[in-house]
């Protein structure tokens, strides 16, 4: 399977011509944030204050890497599990926030939203931090430095690995790889 | 008596933090490499490599595997004719993982409260379970344990009428529910027996077995492989995309418990089942 070479930012049509499945190569701006990042860009927005990043047509990496080693652009970069962003990903999709990257399984009103705005949800390998590394050219903490390894970074990157798993059509890869290599009888 | 000074207590553990988190076992990276052979999901064939690959650059460049480093368990087995000069063991080993996250570059995960979440800034304390044994000797075994697989862990009070079907089917649903969010293929630890309490323990003590080892007792070492076939055929498959390795090692630990009573825990460890081990 050809991989497909993306550079962020994503239009709409970016997202309406992938699948659940579809092998991606992201280059460009990619942001990182976990749950402390999320609860504060949440807790902005409620404010009513403007966020510290402009996420439209953007990416979003489930991360918390590693200290980088002198000489190293970041340490281990793999993705953390998505479920526990479930919560806030909803409201950053209503502001244009066009895709996800994480790992694990993420719920219905995630996915509701990701077809409502047009948005996509891939998963990169998890435990695979050192090999995912190599795809950083650039890492900067934009926002909540006291959050260590849980900040809002900007990270840019060259051809960065993911899976679509959920596409904006209700494609699942979850669920139909399982399904095509269950071996229970159905009940 | 024999006397271990304080500061090669805690050296050893700098050590083993920093070795566990970059070198993965021979044991787990050949159970990895048969899978990569059998399985037979494309997309899982990738991501077994992928995983090889990591733990290539993971040596090669003394990184670590993932950036999760984890909560540092600290298995010790220490001798009855031995003991620690120049402070407790405790808190050598805690000095020990201070140092070896922050030399190491390892990441800080823990917090100092539940609620309030307040990074501690160096990934102490560990966790530390010192069991006495005979001999004058110290053997150190470390658990790095990332935090998506063990929050998919469970534990339940079956019913001495559900017996070995009840404890099969909870491993399985387990497995099953933790689906992609655990990074399989997994390491299932089993807890059987006990109390609420050690249970937990138990499951987490299946974790530092070698792996593809198998229970001592054939009833147990039979039941161990009878549900990793059962968990490999659920279809969940290399992170959860489909395949038939779900899981590479299902470990059994056991312990008498109540009349009334079936304590089972299932603690997963991710594909990085990292475990490193030194005596002193």
């Amino acid at each position: 399977m050809n991989p497909k070479r993306l550079t962020t930012p994503w239009s709409d049509a970016t997202v309406e011509g992938l699948r659940a499945g579809d092998l991606v190569l992201i280059s460009g701006v990619i942001y990182g944030a976990r749950d402390a990042a999320h609860k504060r860009l949440v807790e902005a927005l409620e404010r009513g204050e403007t966020l510290p990043a402009d996420l439209r047509g953007h990416l979003v990496y489930y991360v918390g890497p590693t200290p980088a080693k002198p000489g190293q652009v970041i340490g281990s970069a793999g993705p953390t599990t998505s479920t526990r962003m479930d919560t806030y990903t909803p409201t950053l999709l209503a502001q244009g926030l066009k895709g996800m990257i994480g790992k694990g399984y993420r719920s219905q009103p995630v996915l509701e939203a990701m077809r409502r705005h047009r948005a996509v949800y891939m998963a990169t390998t998890g435990g695979a931090g050192a090999l995912l590394a190599r795809c950083f050219t650039r890492a900067e903490v934009v926002a909540y430095e006291d959050l260590g390894p849980e900040a809002l970074f900007r990270f840019e990157v060259a051809d960065f690995p993911a899976i679509v798993v959920n596409d904006a059509f209700g494609g699942d890869l979850y669920a139909q790889g399982k399904k095509a290599f269950s071996k229970a009888t159905p009940g | 008596m024999r006397t271990i000074a304080y500061q090669d207590v805690a050296e050893a553990a700098r050590r083993l933090c920093i070795d566990a988190n970059v070198y993965l076992g021979e044991d787990v990276l050949g159970l990895l490499r048969s899978a990569r052979e059998r399985e037979p999901s494309a997309l899982g064939q990738r991501v077994l490599e992928e995983i090889l690959e990591n733990n290539r650059i993971a040596v090669a460049e003394t990184v670590p595997i993932c950036q999760d480093t984890g909560t540092a368990f600290v298995f010790v087995e220490l001798g009855e004719e031995v003991r620690v000069d120049g402070g407790l063991l405790r808190d050598a080993v805690d000095e020990g993982v201070r140092r070896g996250y922050t030399e190491g570059y390892l990441r800080k995960s823990m917090v100092s409260d539940p609620l309030r979440r307040r990074n501690t800034g160096d990934n102490s304390p560990a966790v530390v379970h010192i069991e006495l044994v005979p001999g004058d000797r110290v053997r150190m075994t470390l658990l790095p344990k990332g935090g998506g697989a063990e929050n998919m862990s469970r534990m339940t009070m079956l019913t001495p009428a559900d017996g070995e079907g009840g404890v099969r089917a909870f491993v399985i649903e387990t497995v099953e529910r933790a689906g992609p969010n655990a990074c399989p293929p997994v390491v299932v630890g089993v807890g059987i027996g006990g109390t609420f309490d050690t249970v937990g323990f138990l499951a987490k003590r299946a974790l530092i077995r070698k792996a593809g080892e198998r229970h001592p007792d054939p009833f147990y070492a039979r039941m161990e492989e009878d549900l990793l076939a059962a968990i490999n055929a659920l279809g969940v498959g290399p992170m959860g995309y489909g395949g038939e390795t779900t899981a590479l090692d299902v470990r059994i630990e056991v312990c008498p418990c109540h009349i009334v009573s079936l304590p089972v825990a299932v603690n997963l460890q991710c594909h990085a089942a990292r475990v490193a081990r030194a005596e002193l």
